[in-house]
């Protein structure tokens, strides 16, 4: 295997890269700065609350995923593993776990602190459930908020259910955080920060949607990942994030301007063979290797579902200062994993069309199930529907004992060459 | 001049390669163990199969000639098994240096290294002749079976008649010789190996006794063809066999596939993934295919194509390969059966023994277990067949199912019990309409796939694709 590169960098992955140094360097010393810690999810994250209260949050999802990309996931894995967690439990819980068993050493090598509040914002994921009252067993005594998001069973979000959480928010999440905070909720702070959140999610969805362009200027899945980031995480509702959105706007612009393709870590990809979209989550231990595969072969992805984990914005959702607990509220039922198949399949359908993609390849991840379940008949479904070739491979999360580089490589050039030999010969008849 | 076209299949268990004209007919096949020279069992694939063209293209020649003459035919095919004991001696000679080699290294001690040179010695002496006999008797040649598989099975016959002692020693010798033997490239001179050949026959007739002893019918009608007038026959046929001696035979085209495709030594547009190989040879020789099932030495693929020959969608098997070819390799040696007597067992299974087929290891343990508990081999060895079959059809659902028509490919094709539960099975999921294809070539389908995008040079001019324009515009 070749020795990673030192990737080629944009401005805009400088500026988050810094962001996040600053945040992980915040983190370590939450307690001398008198700051209380707040443990929550990704999808269907409280960010701006949390902000409000002055208060940091803490992601394991994301935690886990930056172990796994430093090559630090395999031994916390095997750790928990030692402690009794099964082969079969989410690698993610298995990474937090391990990591907490070996004293909370953070992705970049900084002590993270230990949470104050663990905010389950509960959203299509079960193992959440779970992954919270494990750790309030290693946490004895930390006060847990429950936020119980609905499915979207019907496809559609119902006023009782909007009532439902309200409520929740306010009788439940808001006392907990006001209690542990010892600050009041201050509406005002928490519009002022959705506001800006609004400001960046319609950067976002801009520079998502360039990908509609051909060639497109961006790869919506492996440098997506990098530009949902912010906005997924601790910086929404900040002028920080309005900052990077910003920036990488223009940098987006100025690439669509010169006709140039996206930037991988060994620069420009010169050659857009394939354009397609990927469901699923992305291996993040052999993240580069992973990209390589589709970049060598002129791959593109103009679009893919996990960019949508933490909010679907380009389906029109905005959060919004005029009515915040609601608008909380919907986010969290609207995001990708809340919503039920028959949504995320029009949803994919509708990618494959209007980003002209010439293929639809899953991603299936062995530890996640709240993506998994489904995702054959999702395969089915986009086959018919659009009638393009679909793909299939498997990896996982941040376990690297289950990506095997030669069997996913293989089955990628397989799948490239099927569209290749498609596309050949649907020009010629 | 003629132009061939060549399609390198190199996958776990066996490499195969397959010629085609520019007519896409199947000119030639060749087939071997795939060995950890990778570069050698393409090579040995691709020299098999140019010989065989040779032969095919010989009777080709004579075709009308052989109408009239049948003993023309008899006399190519006996000419073939034994160009190829021809070849066999030359790397069995090779093997005995080997062991030679091997032997002086291991023992020092001038007495015991003489004892064992001299069993080895005798060893040969002993089955030399035996398989000697298989190829210009039996047909040995026409049997696929490998050059390793062949001497394996002779030399442990004749260690086993020795005393338990030398066992260890001569099975250690083995061991280290029969590698670096397999994985030397041998050139060998068509010319000369056929004309020896000739001289051998010429022998094979003359010694023939007057009355056969038993044996078929069939087989002495054949040979007595050509028993009478042999040196007419032969001479008749020379100025033909001088011919595809000298035939310069031009390989246009090629394309590698399969598991180790990206170690041959092709450019890498030569290169194509197996499944689109498997899928276009499938289609070419059923044009009416929809649904292609390949169960290989390590890969079930399960693949959708549509009336092109296009692949719209696939599915293999993943992080585990129980289930495959060498699940019923494993499972063979367990038995102490060879893999061929595998499925002709199983067919005498009067019901099928429940087997867990989730990993090839413990189906080994649930194997002697079973056998423990009493059940018959056949009956267990009929649930192992289904277990397999169980799997693919698992895949085959992730894959969208099966669709009308069904193509069976892969080495495991040929295995008569695996063709019987897949028969019910397709039958009970997917109802009685389904017209299921399975070609005597099955193992080489991926070959020559590989061999039709050679001659197609790049992958826009599909036959089918062809008929279809041409439809259109008229």
């Amino acid at each position: 295997m070749e020795k990673a590169k030192e990737a080629i960098k944009e401005n805009s992955m400088i500026i988050q890269k810094n962001m996040l140094a600053k945040q992980f360097h915040e983190l370590s010393q939450a307690r001398e700065l008198g700051r209380k810690v707040v443990y929550t999810f990704v999808p269907g994250n409280l960010t701006e609350l949390i902000l409000s209260f002055d208060m940091v949050p803490v992601y394991p999802e994301i935690n886990a995923l930056q172990n796994g990309m430093r090559k630090k996931s395999g031994s916390y894995i095997k750790d928990a593993e030692k402690i009794g967690y099964s082969e079969d439990v989410c690698t993610y819980v298995k990474c937090d776990i391990g990591m907490m068993l070996n004293g909370n050493i953070g992705p970049t090598g900084e002590k993270l602190p230990p949470p104050d509040l663990l905010l389950l914002s509960y959203t299509g994921c079960f193992t959440f459930l779970k992954w919270f009252e494990n750790l309030e067993k290693m946490y004895p005594g930390v006060p847990v908020a429950m936020l119980h998001t609905p499915y979207q069973e019907d496809g559609k979000i119902a006023p009782e259910q909007l009532s439902y959480m309200v409520r929740q928010l306010r009788e439940e999440v808001i006392p907990k955080m006001e209690q542990v905070s010892g600050k009041k909720y201050d509406e005002a702070r928490l519009k002022t920060m959705l506001k800006r959140s609004a400001e960046a999610e319609d950067l976002l969805v801009k520079i998502l949607e360039s990908a509609k362009n051909v060639p497109t200027p961006i790869d919506a899945y492996f440098a997506g990942v990098y530009y949902i980031g912010p906005i997924f995480t601790a910086f929404r509702g900040t002028a920080d994030a309005v900052e990077y959105y910003t920036e990488l706007w223009s940098e987006v612009q100025q690439r669509m301007k010169l006709g140039l393709g996206p930037v991988t870590p060994e620069g420009e990809i010169k050659e857009q063979k394939f354009r397609l979209v990927v469901e699923g989550p992305p291996n993040w231990t052999n993240f580069r290797e992973f990209w390589k595969i589709f970049y060598d072969m002129g791959a593109v992805i103009v679009a893919s579902s996990y960019t949508k984990v933490g909010g679907v914005y380009d389906m029109g959702f905005r959060h919004n200062p005029d009515e915040p607990l609601e608008s909380l509220s919907k986010y969290c039922m609207g995001c990708y994993t809340n919503m039920n198949l028959p949504q995320r399949v029009s949803m994919l359908e509708g990618y494959v069309k209007e980003y002209k993609a010439d293929g639809f390849l899953i991603n299936s991840i062995k530890s996640c199930n709240s993506f998994s379940a489904g995702q054959l008949m999702i395969m089915r479904e986009i086959e018919q529907r659009c009638s393009v070739p679909v793909g299939f491979i498997e990896s996982d999360l941040v376990d690297p004992r289950y990506f095997s580089y030669a069997n996913i490589k293989n089955r990628l050039e397989s799948y490239f060459q099927m569209l290749e030999q498609r596309k050949a010969i649907l020009t010629e008849i | 001049m003629n132009k061939y076209y060549l399609g390198i299949d190199l996958g776990s268990t066996t490499s195969k390669a397959v010629i085609i004209n520019e007519k896409d007919e199947i000119t030639g096949r060749g087939i071997t163990n795939t060995r950890a020279n990778y570069a050698v069992a393409a090579d040995i694939a691709k020299d098999e199969a140019i010989y065989n063209a040779r032969f095919s293209i010989l009777k080709n020649n004579l075709k009308q000639e052989a109408l009239a003459k049948p003993e023309y035919r008899k006399y190519i095919s006996d000419l073939e098994s034994v160009f190829q004991y021809e070849q066999f001696r030359v790397r069995l000679d090779r093997l005995g240096e080997e062991l030679v080699k091997t032997c002086k290294s291991f023992f020092k001690e001038p007495e015991k290294q003489e004892e064992m040179l001299t069993h080895l010695r005798n060893i040969r002496k002993a089955f030399k002749p035996k398989i000697k006999h298989d190829y210009l008797y039996n047909n040995l040649g026409a049997k696929n079976q490998f050059f390793r598989d062949i001497v394996a099975e002779k030399y442990n016959e004749e260690v086993a008649k020795l005393d338990l002692h030398l066992f260890e020693p001569l099975m250690t010798v083995w061991d280290k010789s029969i590698s670096p033997a397999e994985n030397q490239k041998i050139e060998f001179n068509f010319r000369e190996l056929v004309y020896k050949a000739m001289d051998e026959l010429r022998q094979k007739y003359r010694d023939l006794p007057d009355t056969a002893p038993e044996v078929s019918v069939n087989f002495d009608a054949e040979m007595n063809l050509l028993k009478g007038n042999f040196d007419k026959v032969s001479d008749t046929l020379r100025k033909h066999i001088d011919e595809v001696v000298d035939l310069e035979f031009n390989i246009t085209n090629m394309t590698g596939t399969g598991y180790g495709r990206a170690l041959l030594p092709f450019p890498s547009e030569c290169i194509r993934s197996e499944i689109l190989c498997h899928a276009f040879g499938a289609h070419a020789v059923f044009p009416n295919t929809r649904t292609v099932l390949d169960i290989g030495g390590q890969d079930t693929k399960a693949i959708q194509v549509d009336k092109y020959g296009l692949v719209t969608s696939f599915q293999m098997n993943d992080r585990c390969a129980a289930g495959c070819g060498r699940y019923l390799g494993y499972i063979a040696d367990e038995m102490s059966i060879s893999l061929n007597e595998l499925g002709p067992l199983a067919m005498k299974a009067e019901k099928e023994v429940n087997i867990c087929s989730t990993c090839t290891v413990f189906a080994g343990a649930e194997l002697r277990e079973l056998t423990n508990l009493g059940e018959k081999r056949a009956d267990i060895l009929g649930g192992l067949h289904k277990a397999i079959i169980m799997r693919a059809m698992s895949l085959i659902a992730r894959s969208g199912g099966v669709f009308n028509e069904f193509t069976f490919t892969g080495g495991v094709a040929r295995n008569p019990a695996v063709i019987k539960y897949l028969t019910q099975l397709v039958k009970d999921n997917y109802g009685n309409n389904i017209v299921m294809n399975i070609h005597t070539d099955s193992i080489f389908m991926g070959a020559l796939g590989g061999a039709m995008f050679a001659r197609r040079n790049i992958n826009v001019d599909l036959p089918t694709a062809k008929k279809i324009r041409e439809s259109t515009t008229n």
